[in-house]
């Protein structure tokens, strides 16, 4: 094998690339902005390895699309930003109930409402607390970076398959427009487990199989759900991933996922050359969320404060993880404004110097 | 002894869940012969829609994907899209096609996506127990027009075959009833023709099927067939509106 080449591309692009370099072969979208390049990079690049690409409706037509081509086992996957997202939220449901794999990208804009394009996380308690109906999860994973949109597109298909469960990447206007020098690679794949009982092929030589959510008979809807819950825990044992930065020795630990994390590590590199005894966590799976981890770090450090662009969201969760004497402050900027290096500094430094001076 | 009737091999042998003289049975039965006749049941995907034909998946010996409210003709692209060499068809009431899945249906139809549509139009929402639905007729009583549809407040009955019938997607766009022997053998070569259709590529074929809902309807099976040429028949009128051509194996 050849020295692995960079490529300078958008965030949109490597999504879109790692996706094609993944064999996913079958993509349906509807235009919005922030992520038209990944449509449009599909229908460029699709046809030349003999896939599809196809410009649905409306994206209620393109997640049931994705169900349709989902149910043959193929790799396959839509894209959007916020408003789409909400359109695709019945879809997101049948996807749990049906239990099938496949790939959605959220490129997340401000809302409520038509909003505006430039980034946010207002969209966290719709990617991981559902959205749709239903007592049911997805697999949320926030990329970073570049070289991470690329990464965890590929993770994404590898997810979406070991569980038969839809897998959410929940990226941002900023992380989808940013242009950077990535490594792509070609993870391997052969088209799937042919063993897999489930996939719809036409009833050759075997029984007639159906992918339904519809549970009538007495009590097989509770088992249905006490089956996806089964599933839910093995995810959250098995498949947690986090990042931790300087938590070794911190006394205090910024808790910030996608974008923030990013402008925080910045902040962090800045008040450790100050003295300031600051680390970070990153969520890179928002769900299943890093609760053990959090729950080990609150063992020893006491302070944390969590970073969002929205107006408090993850922090809930990060509550919910840390033992109970444990501090936790939020800042929070909704609404498409992105925070500098110097605000987090700021804010990291304010928090860090309540704890010297014991308030 | 020469047995001239048998059960299609398409179908399973579950009893019906539908009510004594509902049409449904009839119209499993005629797509049933249809993929015998071409030998395509092992390569055959089914779409069920939300409402009474949810069960299809209990009635056809095939794979059956079960598609949200309105959505099948959505999911039978996604299907197709892969499978291309399978034949993928929905199964829809007017409920889900004609209100909750219109902008699906029309797309489908305006891509000319090679998938076969049986609409079967029986004018009133049957599984959530007779609501108005998009092809309620003027002034029928329904539990949610209990007074009769009336045009100033809900619209006119949809035509959805007329409307499809003017896109240049489609390959075939017929209406048929099954409420007599001579309107079944009808129909019954109409739904081959749509899956030949399919068979030879020509795109999207789209086949309304006038159906009875006696239940629902308050009316006994026998009066509620007669309803379909009294009063649905001269409102959704029989034929077939678009027909791209193909060499007639009937």
């Amino acid at each position: 094998m050849s020295t692995p080449k960079k490529v300078f591309t958008k965030g949109n692009e490597a999504i879109a690339m790692a996706a094609i370099n993944a064999g996913c072969h079958y993509y349906f979208g509807y235009p919005i902005t922030p992520q038209n390049e990944i449509p449009e990079y599909m229908a460029m690049h699709l046809p030349a390895v003999g896939g599809e690409f196809l410009q649905a409706e409306s994206e209620i037509a393109s997640i049931n699309m994705l169900i349709g081509a989902a149910a043959t086992g193929v790799r396959a996957m839509t894209s959007s930003s916020g408003p789409g997202i909400s359109l695709m939220q019945e879809g997101f449901s049948y996807f749990a109930g049906n239990e099938l794999p496949a790939v959605v990208i959220n490129m997340s804009r401000q809302g409520p409402g038509l909003g505006g394009i430039n980034a946010t996380q207002g969209d966290y308690f719709q990617s991981v607390k559902g959205g749709g109906h239903g007592d049911y999860k997805l697999i949320v994973l926030a990329p970073h970076t570049g070289q991470e949109l690329y990464d965890l597109t590929i993770k994404a298909f590898e997810l979406a398959e070991k569980y038969r469960i839809l897998t959410l990447v929940l990226g941002d206007a900023i992380l989808g427009q940013i242009k950077e020098p990535i490594v792509p690679w070609i993870p391997e794949y052969t088209g799937g487990d042919p063993d897999r009982d489930w996939v719809i092929t036409g009833a050759k030589g075997r029984e007639p199989r159906r992918i339904t959510s519809l549970f009538l008979a007495d009590g097989e809807m509770e088992k249905h759900n006490w089956h996806l819950q089964e599933k839910y825990d093995r995810i959250e044992r098995d498949d947690v991933m986090v990042e931790e930065v300087d938590v070794e020795d911190a006394e205090l630990v910024v808790v910030a996922f996608g974008t923030v994390a990013r402008i925080v590590k910045s902040a962090i590199a800045q008040v450790r050359e100050a003295g300031m005894k600051v680390g970070l966590v990153r969520p890179i799976t928002l769900f299943p969320f890093p609760r053990q981890a959090l729950l080990t770090l609150g063992g020893r450090t006491k302070k944390f404060l969590v970073a969002e662009m929205n107006t408090g969201q993850m922090v809930e969760d990060v509550r919910l993880s840390l033992p109970g004497d444990c501090q936790v402050d939020f800042y929070g900027r909704p609404g498409g404004s992105v925070p500098t290096p110097e605000d987090l500094v700021a804010v990291i430094s304010e928090n860090y110097s309540k704890i010297k001076t014991g308030k | 002894m020469k047995q001239v009737f048998k059960r299609p091999e398409s179908m399973t042998d579950k009893s019906f869940h539908f009510c004594p003289g509902c049409h449904h049975g009839i119209v499993h039965r005629l797509v049933a012969e249809a993929l015998d006749h071409f030998e395509l049941r092992e390569k055959t995907v089914g779409v069920a829609s939300v409402g009474c034909s949810v069960f299809l998946y209990d009635y056809f010996a095939i794979d059956v994907i079960e598609a949200p409210h309105g959505r099948a003709a959505a999911v039978a692209t996604g299907t197709k899209r892969v499978l291309k060499d399978h034949i993928v068809f929905t199964y829809q009431g007017d409920g889900d096609l004609a209100a909750i899945g219109t902008a699906e249906v029309i797309h489908a139809a305006n891509r000319g996506d090679n998938i076969t549509v049986i609409f079967v139009n029986n004018g009133i929402y049957g599984m959530t127990g007779g609501q108005m639905a998009p092809t309620t007729l003027l002034g029928q009583r329904s539990t949610t027009s209990p007074y009769g549809r009336d045009c100033n407040r809900d619209g006119y009955p949809i035509k959805m075959t007329e409307m499809l019938a003017a896109l240049e997607g489609p390959s075939l766009v017929s209406r048929v009833a099954v409420n007599t022997p001579g309107n079944v053998k009808k129909a019954r070569k109409v739904i081959r023709q749509a899956f030949q259709m399919q068979i030879e590529g020509k795109g999207f074929s789209f086949v309304e099927v006038l159906s009875t809902c006696p239940t629902n309807w308050g009316m006994t099976p026998q009066a509620a067939n007669d309803r379909i040429a009294e009063e649905m028949i001269p409102y959704f009128p029989l034929g077939t509106l678009k027909q791209k051509d193909i060499v007639d194996v009937l």
